[in-house]
């Protein structure tokens, strides 16, 4: 059984660049620079080594088994939950594992859904990755509730005079990002969560670009929900989590039934099992599960602190070195108001052209709309180029990124 | 535990100079046949939603076969603007049936430059755009048959 215990260090890149086996790789001849943090991050070795273990070592199926492998299999998974819950200060019984922060979001909009009703409000932001759009549109066209956006001010934050004339006593549910993914923008989450109670209104957390790189803190948040991924914090794809209050939980009906959800079954009736696997419904994904709560082991050993200071200053020298080249325009905040994503164009050549160029320099970039085709269209462009970083990312490598910026102004002879 | 091998620059695709040919950046920087055409035949918009390359292509048609014009507005990467550049002059007095007949593969073969397979969608969205134009266009066409017997 995987007993990872990692003991804190100073904290010092290059030795936590020996950490990721993926950095090793050359790209075109070229060093790999990972600039597409946001996307999904590399993962440690550990986590590689913590998932084939579990498949080595001890692979059963959970909360069924009363042989040992399934008993050791079934106490690395819950272990996971308790990480998560430790991680995030929450409890155990408000750990919800789900496949990521899209099925975390589909799962309280589907359930909390339900009971809305025409006349009610849901408000969310413009600046949201499609998963906490989407679901909530076709709830609220299914119930004839009225979904309505917090509007973004010019310095790419929202605007608080939004805020505060669409949150009102009609709206039920206020959902939305703590860290914008194109913009970079910290929102002010605690502030607009108090609004959002004031009203009566479920709060609910998109947390995915958050969790990776700063604390975060459901009590001192008030979040009624908080969703987040795996794979963003150096874990596998496929897992991820659904944080819920118990009161609220206790009273929400289920989103998948199926096996390990239930206490009882007869013909006509069922009766739900304990949180949180009332909402985990299946076999889970045991593998994944263990792989994150060691990626959380991994991120402790670091210190999320850290890792926050170390993002702080690439992002600064980011902004700095990439708006001293020419043609080139950010969007979003100013370095202090932004967490390590930096979104950008180069005059009038398309962000997949920019990005393929910055591949053959070995860096990898993201070049699209990045899910968020409403925020797109706010900043009137149709994709932008962007550059995310996280713990083993270096100045050196944003150097290089500002660098290739030239091969693109040569390239398109502009 | 199997080896990781590291593709060498040859296995690799193509270089840089090799994408971003004269060709391709005088087409990307002079789109031809690049705007709007009053009261079309067919017209059609779509996106490529991996990268929101947008492509819109109008034509106008003589005799309701020939095409005597087509315009295209659109913004994306120099691979879509350019492909929709070239298929426009390609389209130039061909019959509907004959752009019908246009393939994937004649969208590779006038960009004349290697298309990795993520890179594929932004070559053929005009084509694909074309396509869904002439089959709405043709639609509409059975349909006014259907009512004119009908009445």
């Amino acid at each position: 059984m995987s007993k990872t215990k990692l003991a804190l260090k100073t904290f010092d890149v290059e030795s936590i660049r020996k950490d990721f086996p993926i950095l090793k790789r050359r790209i075109f001849g070229k060093p790999l620079v990972y600039l597409d943090n946001s996307a999904t991050a590399q993962k440690p070795q550990v986590v590689i080594d913590a998932m084939t273990d579990y498949y080595t070592n001890y692979n059963a199926n959970v909360h069924r088994g009363i042989h040992k492998l399934s008993e050791e299999a079934t106490h690395a998974y819950e272990e996971a939950h308790e990480k998560v819950a430790k991680f995030i200060n929450g409890s155990f019984e408000e750990i919800i594992f789900t496949k990521g922060t899209t099925e975390s979001l589909n799962l309280v909009a589907y359930s909390l859904g339900k009971a809305l009703k025409p006349g009610d409000e849901v408000v969310i932001t413009e600046m949201e990755h499609h998963s906490n759009i989407v679901p909530w549109q076709q709830v609220c066209k299914e119930k004839g509730a009225a979904l309505k956006f917090i509007g973004i001010a010019e310095d790419g934050k929202l605007d608080w005079n939004s805020i505060n004339s669409q949150i009102t006593k009609k709206t039920k549910i206020v959902s939305l990002t703590h860290v914008s993914n194109v913009l970079g923008t910290i929102n002010p989450i605690k502030e607009i969560g108090k609004v959002a109670h004031e009203n009566n209104a479920i709060f609910i957390v998109d947390a995915a670009q958050s969790v990776p790189r700063m604390r975060v803190d459901v009590k001192d948040l008030d979040a009624d929900f908080l969703a987040f991924s795996g794979h963003k914090m150096y874990g596998p794809t496929g897992i991820g989590v659904l944080y819920g209050k118990k009161n609220i939980l206790q009273d929400m009906s289920p989103f998948l039934y199926g096996g390990d959800m239930i206490k009882e079954v007869k013909f006509h009736e069922s009766r739900w099992n304990d949180l949180p696997w009332k909402f985990e419904a299946g076999t889970p994904n045991i593998e994944q599960g263990i792989g994150l709560g060691v990626a959380i082991d991994y991120i402790n050993s670091i210190g999320i602190e850290n890792i926050e200071e170390h993002e702080r200053e690439l992002t600064k020298h980011a902004m700095k070195v990439l708006e001293e080249v020419p043609l080139v325009t950010i969007y979003g905040p100013d370095a202090e108001s932004r967490s390590s994503v930096v979104a950008f164009n180069f005059d009038n050549v398309h962000a997949h052209d920019v990005a393929t160029i910055l591949d053959r320099e070995g860096i990898a970039v993201r070049a699209g709309h990045h899910c968020a085709m409403p925020l797109m269209s706010v900043l009137n462009i149709i994709a932008s180029v962007r550059a995310s970083f996280a713990i083993y990312n270096t100045k050196e490598e944003i150097d290089k990124l500002a660098a290739s910026l030239a091969t693109v102004r040569k390239v398109f002879k502009l | 535990m199997t080896e990781f091998k590291q593709p060498t620059v040859e296995e690799d695709v193509a270089g840089l100079d090799m994408i971003y040919r004269e060709h391709i950046l005088d087409h990307y920087k002079n789109p031809r046949n690049h705007g709007n055409i009053e009261h079309p035949d067919i017209s059609f918009h779509d996106n490529n939603p991996l990268c929101g390359d947008e492509i819109k292509i109008e034509v106008k048609l003589d005799a309701q076969t020939h095409i005597s014009d087509v315009k295209f507005t659109g913004r994306g990467c120099a691979i879509s603007q350019c492909a929709a550049s070239m298929l426009t002059e390609e389209l130039k007095d061909k019959t509907l049936e004959e752009a019908k007949k246009i393939t994937n593969q004649d969208i590779i073969g006038m960009l004349a430059i290697p298309i990795s397979p993520v890179r594929m969608k932004c070559a053929i969205l005009s084509l694909k755009v074309l396509e869904a134009g002439i089959y709405e266009y043709e639609n509409k066409q059975k349909l006014q048959k259907v009512r004119i017997t009908d009445s």
